[in-house]
């Protein structure tokens, strides 16, 4: 049966609302396939608005990989604002997607890429607009399965009744295989119905179905097990990795939106994982091992990707991009390949090393020298230790120096508070280096002109991290240590105007925090924080803390835990943990062994330049390490 | 800078709700894409040499959008019409693309010729709205602008409004009941007099509120002939001087799909 496009109902709401561009689609490479002629559907959510969801690159490469496949097509569609949500209720509207603006509800898979467990409210909007109900175990066989993915996944416990499914890890390989079994199914009749179609997915021991799993509870609250409820269905679920990321070379032909975006540049992926080992980071810790992606194969993807979107910046992207083990000469390459063209070159996320200043001389030829971000993390070494940041404050004034001496003016120091083991000193730290920072820069350059800018993120204890099991700071304690540094920073007249201090306040990660490590319990505090009107809970304009904490006392008003215990408490080392079922590859014991080594202040090195330390991944993945050199370098491109 | 390009381009169908922001990306991309040789400004941060000249506001249709490009090598029009058109994305749609002559194009675009579409609005009541707005010295509406609500004058920069009735016969579609249709050529002045401010002109002086949103086409933009109180094309002047095809008619245009 056809679907008809909502576009028409659409369009007349669409001068009532801010920026309708968004719901418009038609961008440069999206693509429209025939409903009928596909067998298997898929409708990809962001679950953000439309200028933060349309540039990610997880959504970006599902889709072209599955509209690629004969039989699958796959469409995209976004958190739409309170505005229009109010108007496509008044006038019946269902949530669509914006490549044919068909109703999402007809789809046979909801897939939503979570890459912040912030979107969780904006997933129960989209599933109410689309007519789904939001429990899973209420939805029929007319409704699609709800599949979770991203990094916010690894942990899906918090929205487990509102997801038939979830994935963990790279899905590019994973995608395809699951409209494989849905085609089958569907092409044998359906036999079963949705459970059949889910326990065929749950079979293959890569897909996790929440409600084919049982969770028991001590009377203190504590999970007693998690086991599961059939047959046939593993105890635990796999992360999926993409080996040789050269076969995989997705984005293709990016989307390019008419509307703005937050990222209006082509980004290439430079490689996958990390192993600097920081123990804060979960990305670094559930991306494992590295697998880069070689020059020519990054060389060719920027010049198709260039061509085909018509973007001015370059991205290299990955977790640590400055590691790639022939970075120099890719910096070299692409510059040289684009001087002269009016396209720029960025490089985030790098680490604090005097090599980066090279590669960002690399990357400024022509244009201008503005400012620099480096990642300490910690305030101190103490404290830099404990989080395993192999940074001393020598590396950085060294580092920074260079900079300012090569004539970049501008520093940003990133920082987290409200780490494992922090003090109060440890905080006031980042005052020391910043005025350090800045003392040396003047020295070196003999200017007045250079500054230094100090940002700072609230830490958040993070599934499958050794950090797992550690005590989340209270937001007083973050607040009162960001006013004293604050008031450190500025009580220097010296250096009051050359240092800048961004922060935020400590009341939203603690949220983060209860959703991190939550488990299904607090399904309802979301729900309730919905009901409420929590929308958008990622942007400090439309996210109240008072708001989440209400619904939880509600939420929570008969069991035995509060968000407190869900934050602020310490587990200890048998304590089932909600996510234990689901497994990354990364060895328990050796987490446990690393959070050990955090609180006494021992560092551990790369296992890319060091012995194997046995964090299980590749033994338990089928995994290795794969990086270069490949010793070849990027020729100019033939002039067209 | 060895040649100025002058361009005609359209907003149409669903690209009607790009704004002018948007639409000043999606040609940069658009020229990048086609290998367009345009010029770009010195300094630490090169911007494209690309004016455009007033933009339709965000959810109007145009037939008549200006933008002038200044390229480093010698690009022929129909060439450079072409390739641009191409590139960009089906609603924004190159029409007519001359080489610059002397002058400045924006001092020739003195009025717009504009269509509304009113869907469900009886076309008689229309036309004794549009009757009592004429007949008006002075009519006075309020906007919200970005430096607040501004009260002006909306009557005086109109130089001819009609009213007509329209047919519904779009292919494929039930025939709807007849509607009003306007058309109105309104001089550019400051504060600009938007054709939602002609509307609003209309529901003051004669209570007269279309039903449903408006469907606004800007049809043309150009010098304001005082003798018809119509307008000409303003490309015509470099194509007198330079040479080269006629352009396009001003053709009477639907919502193009």
């Amino acid at each position: 049966m056809s679907v008809e496009s909502l576009f028409p109902r659409l369009e007349a709401l669409l001068p009532s609302v801010q920026k309708p561009i968004q719901y418009v689609g038609g961008e440069l490479n999206s693509t429209v396939k025939d409903w009928d002629e596909a067998s298997v559907r898929w409708a990809l959510m962001y679950p953000d608005a439309y200028e933060v969801g349309l540039p990610n690159q997880g959504v970006q490469i599902l889709y072209e990989i599955l509209n690629e496949l004969p039989e699958t097509l796959a469409e995209r569609t976004y958190a739409v604002w309170p505005d229009l949500e109010a108007l496509m209720r008044e006038h019946g509207l269902p949530q669509f997607t914006v490549d044919a603006h068909r109703p999402v509800r007809a789809f046979d898979v909801l897939g939503v890429s979570f890459s912040t467990e912030l979107g969780y409210t904006n997933l129960l909007t989209a599933l109410d607009l689309a007519g789904i109900p939001l429990d899973a175990v209420e939805r029929g066989e007319d409704d699609p399965i709800v599949l979770a993915g991203g990094h916010a996944a690894f942990n899906p416990e918090p929205i487990a009744d509102f997801l038939d499914a979830a994935v963990l890890g790279d899905g590019e390989q994973i995608a395809i295989a699951i409209s494989e079994v849905i085609r089958e199914w569907k092409g044998e009749g359906s036999p079963g119905g949705r459970d059949e179609l889910l326990m065929r997915l749950a079979s293959t021991g890569g897909v996790y179905v929440p409600k084919f799993y049982d969770v028991e509870y001590h009377p203190d609250g504590r999970i007693k097990r998690v086991a599961p409820n059939r047959s046939g269905v593993p105890w635990r679920v796999q992360k999926h990795t993409v080996m040789d990321l050269d076969e995989w070379p997705y984005p293709k032909k990016p989307l390019v939106p008419l509307a703005e975006t937050v990222h209006e540049r082509f980004s290439v992926e430079i490689f996958r994982g990390c192993t600097r080992g920081c123990r804060f980071c979960q990305a670094g810790m559930i991306t494992r091992p590295v697998r880069e992606r070689s020059i020519t194969t990054i060389g060719d993807m920027v010049e198709a990707g260039i061509k085909e979107s018509g973007f001015n910046e370059v991205g290299l992207l990955s977790l640590s991009s400055a590691d790639h083990s022939e970075i120099a000469e890719v910096a070299k390459g692409l510059a040289d390949r684009y001087e002269g063209t009016n396209t720029s070159l960025s490089l985030p996320s790098t680490r604090v090393d005097a090599f980066n200043i090279d590669l960002a001389n690399e990357f400024s030829r022509n244009g201008r020298r503005s400012g620099l971000t480096f990642a300490p993390e910690g305030g101190s070494e103490r404290m830099r230790k404990v989080i395993n940041k192999m940074v001393t404050e020598e590396d950085l004034i060294r580092t920074v120096t260079t900079a300012y001496s090569q004539g970049w003016r501008q520093v940003k120091l990133y920082f987290m508070c409200g780490l494992p083991t922090e003090r109060d000193e440890d905080v006031l730290g980042i005052a020391d280096l910043a005025k350090k920072v800045i003392a040396a820069g003047r020295a070196a350059t003999g200017s007045r002109d250079i500054r230094c800018t100090v940002s700072i993120g609230g830490f958040v204890p993070k599934p499958h991290t050794p950090f797992q099991w550690a005590s989340q700071c209270d937001h007083e304690t973050v607040d009162r240590r960001l006013k004293q540094l604050r008031d450190s920073l500025r009580s220097d007249k010296q250096y009051g105007k050359a240092i800048g201090f961004r922060y935020h306040d400590g009341q939203p990660s603690i949220v983060e925090g209860l959703l991190s490590r939550g488990d299904r319990r607090v399904g309802a505090v979301i729900r309730a924080v919905w009901q409420d009107g929590g929308r958008f809970d990622g942007w400090s304009e439309h996210f109240s803390y008072q708001r989440w904490m209400s619904a939880a006392e509600k939420a929570l008003a008969g069991e035995p835990v509060d968000v407190d215990w869900y934050t602020t408490r310490e587990r200890d080392e048998v304590e089932v943990l909600p996510w234990d079922h689901l497994d990354a590859g990364l060895d328990r014991e050796w987490l446990w062994q690393d959070w050990q080594d955090a609180t006494s202040e021992t560092e551990v090195e790369d296992c890319r330049w060091t012995p194997c330390y046995d964090c299980g991944v590749c033994p338990t993945m089928g995994t290795e390490i794969q990086i270069g050199p490949t010793g070849r370098k990027l020729l100019p491109l033939t002039v067209v | 800078m060895v040649q100025r390009l002058r361009v005609r381009y359209a907003k149409r169908g669903r690209l009607r709700f790009t704004s002018h922001r948007d639409i000043s990306r999606a040609i940069e991309r658009a020229v990048r894409r086609a290998g367009i040789p345009v010029g770009f400004s010195a300094g630490f941060t090169p911007h494209p040499k690309i004016s455009y000249a007033g933009a339709a506001p965000t959810g109007v249709a145009s037939e008549a959008e200006y933008l002038e490009i200044g390229v480093v090598s010698p690009c022929e029009p129909t060439r450079l019409r072409d390739d641009l058109d191409s590139s960009l994305p089906p609603g924004l749609d190159v029409l007519d693309v001359v080489e610059a002559g002397p002058g400045s194009l924006a001092e020739r675009l003195e009025c717009s010729v504009w269509e509304i579409r009113l869907a469900g609005a009886e076309p008689e009541r229309a036309k004794a709205a549009v009757e009592r707005f004429m007949a008006a010295e002075r009519v006075e509406v309020e906007r919200l602008t970005k430096k607040g609500l501004r009260r002006f004058d909306a009557r005086e920069a109109v130089v001819a409004l009609t009213a007509d009735e329209g047919t519904g016969e779009t292919a494929g579609r039930e025939p709807s009941p007849p509607y009003a249709i306007l058309r109105m050529v309104v001089r550019h002045v400051t504060p600009a007099v938007r054709p939602d401010d002609v509307l609003t002109g209309l529901r003051l002086v004669a209570d007269f509120a279309p039903p449903s949103p408006p469907a606004v086409t800007r049809l043309a933009q150009g010098p304001l002939d005082a003798r018809t109180g119509g307008t000409a094309d303003p490309l015509d002047l470099d194509r007198d001087i330079r040479g080269g095809e006629p352009g396009p008619a001003v053709q009477h245009v639907g919502d193009h799909k």
